[in-house]
């Protein structure tokens, strides 16, 4: 069995091999944080339902175009190294199921809004009566307490609230929002953070505890030098396109090629010079005005035209190497296409990796960003809808055939005759 | 294992921060759940306590709020890794150390004999934790680079932005480095947690880019299952059809964001007919998106640009005519997944944040004032995330560190200040 066979592969070299997560988590931040205890060798058991499923399996890319909830890319990607029991909470057999991974696990998550796991009866002060190590961590959008502590939504509006909309775009238009939901890929770089040291914590002191993420507040340390400004000098911070106070020219310059693109950042009088002589010191860059920062912020927009003048007839590769080669921060702006077929760097780390999924079969993957000197990571691929209910049911609980059969009798464990009509919802 | 004190997660842990810019801030979170950090500058201070804001507007090295809100928690000491006194002393402490974070260029510390070969024979279960623009090898490695130069090679500013204009980052960075800083949090806090049954340390090698193409939305399997490339599209963003869907909308003074849907999702089918029915309330609803059927008619597998902009013509006229507070109001109350675009006087207001305790004021005693700053990223009920000091000022726990944990004698560190050092 495919669980076994990676149970195996995951006690020999994952550093997390051993840890029990019951993962009650959906949509992207959640399952986005258990992910990196499952692709570090955790066993990770992610409850999910066909009679509702996870909106991420009802959003396309789909292998051939065909929409289906086990046929799309994005939902294995965010759950990767998860194994999928199919549970249906609101039935009494479903909540029995439910309990049982409660007591077998080390680790609860959960992403819903603060108040369903209530309402199921799964709330922390219930799930410490019968597990009293546990460790149960919350995320959600704006936290498990406060006056707006119900409230539910995505990493879109929480990027609005948390305030990166506002500052995002040009100034002479409306904000431009991050091409995603931003904190949901945010907060799970905090989140995990916080399990992992509730589990040393707990390992040194047999205590358990509860985990409230706020993923407006944690995602909010990325704004936390220009929320000071507000407290300290009272400035309130608008969009500046591409600028920085403290570099010039720091923009993306037009490229030979189709919408090719290349950034180029200057921060020192030395960047300057040397990227005038690059550009062979045409007649322009010898102004006064432009020798030192202030002259150049000041002229920022027409040396912008200079300066795209020379990168325009040459490729992104060209102007990134010529630079770089002198010390000048400058990279290609990469499509996706560019990132995944073109970057020979990327390939020489071995970032994206394919992976067999039960049903799309082999497919690209985003590896982990990081290495260990020691220790490997067990990544597999994110699961179909039910795919490891006889291994969760049977191998980790220790359900008989019989039980399970009565499970899906009852309702409790659900099948592909309980999905609703497919419609997509992204 | 220094901290008698046992009430934060990782109390009992040294932390030696030798990173720069928005890269400390690893160190600083580490600090919050209870470590010991100790950030290592340059004598004379980090380069990066030259970046603003600075408090008041003054510029000066020990006013940098940059600087502050990524080292607040640490203690400071200045070294110079670069003279073999210098080394000396980084190697002592590596002995009462659990963890090294680095972010000089790839070789840099091997070729000073500080790298992780030479700190592991010192203390075998130092775990090291190095983060870098590429990571540490491969043709790119020592790249020159910065944060926009990250938002270039992840993928992020490609798919970011205005067609008809050259591609964003977002407006406040940085925020590649910043966030891949908080994943190195997490990469250590992997490893430490191995190392407490093997007792041995590692080395953690971190790829600024390939933590930024971990914030990429679904672009990488729309290439890897479509052969679609992302475009950048505005405030919209392209849903399975391929159709646009507006995000950002205009109101009464400032803007929303909306999550306007149907489909499968029972939840925004819901919400999407709150949102009519406040619009009818208002006279604002023409009759056929009274009888929308919000399940079958946006199905974002088959939903066409017609039907959406449709949508969106009656939606922006109504939101126009209602404010930000009303949208934070009674738009979320109404079951309506809307969020009004916060300012940065908006945040700081906001009763969410205040109710939990978010604004923390720390007391500077040399500027006779407290300065606010964003409280714990989480909260933890056994182990409360704590802010127990302001940064240090440039050398501030020289004599604390040095003269009294280590027992330099006083003689001793005066040379070494001379010779530079310190």
């Amino acid at each position: 069995m495919i669980g076994e066979a990676l149970d195996k592969r995951a006690k020999s070299k994952s550093p997390l091999s051993g840890v029990k997560v019951a993962s009650f988590c959906w949509m992207a931040a959640g399952p986005l944080t258990a992910r990196y205890l499952g692709m570090w060798g955790a066993t990770v058991v992610r409850i999910e339902s066909h009679t509702r499923p996870d909106l991420v399996r009802l959003q396309g890319p789909y292998r051939n175009g065909e929409p289906g909830v086990d046929n799309n890319a994005w939902f294995p990607t965010v759950n990767s190294s998860c194994y999928s029991a199919s549970i249906n909470i609101q039935t009494p057999k479903g909540k029995e199921l439910a309990w049982k991974l409660i007591r077998w696990a080390d680790v609860v998550a959960s992403s819903f809004s603060p108040g369903q796991m209530e309402k199921w009866g799964l709330g922390y002060e219930e799930v410490r009566k019968v597990n009293p190590e546990v460790i149960y961590y919350r995320s959600s959008q704006l936290g498990a307490s406060g006056p707006n502590k119900t409230r539910a939504g995505s990493g879109y509006e929480a990027a609005a609230m948390a305030g990166f909309t506002h500052i995002s775009g040009w100034p002479d238009r409306g904000p431009v929002p991050y091409t995603g939901a931003y904190t949901d890929f945010i907060s799970p770089r905090f989140g995990a953070a916080a399990i992992l040291a509730a589990l040393a914590y707990r390992r040194r002191t047999g205590k358990g505890q509860e985990i409230d993420e706020s993923q407006a507040e944690s995602a909010s340390y990325l704004l936390a030098p220009v929320i000071m400004d507000y407290f300290a000098n009272g400035r309130i911070y608008e969009r500046q396109g591409n600028a920085l106070p403290y570099a010039s020219p720091h923009a993306f310059f037009p490229c030979k090629g189709d919408d090719c693109w290349c950034a180029i950042a200057v921060f020192s009088d030395t960047h300057w010079k040397d990227l005038c002589r690059i550009m062979g010191n045409p007649e322009w860059s010898r102004k006064e005005q432009y020798r030192n920062l202030l002259g150049r912020k000041q002229w920022e927009d027409e040396i912008y035209d200079l300066v795209a003048q020379w990168t325009r007839i040459r490729t992104a590769e060209e102007v990134e190497s010529l630079l770089t080669a002198s010390g000048i921060p400058a990279s290609v702006v990469e499509s996706t296409s560019y990132l995944m077929e073109n970057d020979s760097h990327l390939k020489s780390r071995g970032f994206f990796r394919n992976i067999k999924h039960s049903v799309i079969g082999d497919h690209i993957n985003r590896g982990p960003a990081f290495k260990f000197s020691r220790s490997e990571d067990c990544q597999f691929s994110g699961p179909a809808l039910g795919e490891h209910n006889e291994y969760v049911f049977k191998e980790l609980l220790g359900m008989t055939d019989e039980e399970m059969a009565e499970g899906i009798k009852e309702g409790g464990i659900t099948t592909n005759a309980d999905l609703p009509p497919m419609k997509g919802a992204f | 294992m220094n901290l008698s004190n046992d009430s934060g997660a990782l109390s009992p842990y040294r932390v030696l921060d030798l990173t720069e810019g928005a890269l400390a801030l690893c160190g600083k979170l580490l600090a919050d759940l209870g470590a010991d950090v100790i950030k290592v500058e340059k004598p004379g201070g980090d380069t990066s306590r030259t970046i603003g804001p600075f408090y008041q507007d003054i510029p000066h090295s020990e006013k940098s709020l940059f600087w502050w809100a990524y080292n607040v928690n640490k203690r400071g000491i200045t070294l110079d890794i670069e003279t073999s006194d210098g080394q000396e002393i980084l190697k002592k402490l590596v002995r009462t150390s659990d963890f090294l974070i680095e972010s000089f260029p790839p070789g840099y510390l091997d070729a000073l004999g500080l790298g992780f070969g030479s700190l592991a024979s010192i203390n075998p279960s130092i775990i090291v934790a190095s983060i870098t623009p590429y990571g540490q090898a491969g043709p790119k490695a020592n790249n020159p680079w910065c944060d926009l130069t990250a938002w270039a090679s992840c993928g992020a500013a490609y798919i970011t932005g205005d067609i008809d204009r050259p591609p964003l980052c977002m407006g406040f960075i940085p925020q590649i480095s910043a966030q891949a800083a908080s994943e190195l949090m997490t990469a250590i806090l992997i490893a430490h947690y191995e190392r407490e049954l093997s007792n041995e340390g590692q080395h953690i090698d971190l790829s600024i880019q390939e933590s930024g193409i971990g914030v990429l939305q679904a672009t990488v399997e729309m290439w890897d299952l479509a052969k679609l490339d992302y475009k950048r599209s505005g405030d919209r963003w392209i849903t399975t059809s391929g159709a646009a869907r507006r995000l950002a909308f205009k109101c009464k003074d400032g803007y929303g964001i909306l999550l306007q849907g149907g489909g499968g999702s029972v939840r925004m089918v819901r919400a999407s007919q709150s949102l009519v029915e406040w619009m009818s309330e208002c006279d604002m609803a023409p009759n056929w998106l009274k009888n929308f059927d919000w399940a079958n008619e946006y199905d974002a597998d088959t939903l066409s640009q017609e039907t959406i902009d449709r949508v969106e013509t009656c939606i922006e006229g109504f939101l126009l005519t209602r404010t930000k507070q009303e949208i934070y109001k009674e738009g979320w109350d109404r079951g309506i997944m809307i969020a009004p675009v916060k300012t940065m006087e908006d945040i700081a207001s906001d009763e969410q944040l205040i109710a939990r305790g978010f604004w923390q004021k720390i007391e500077h005693p040399e500027l006779e004032a407290s300065v606010t700053y964003c409280g714990p990223f989480v909260k933890m009920s056994e182990t409360p995330l704590t802010s127990r000091r302001r940064p240090p000022l440039i050398g501030e726990h020289n004599l604390e560190i040095y003269a009294e944990e280590m027992q330099i004698p006083k003689e001793t560190l005066a040379i070494l200040k001379s010779s530079g050092a310190i």
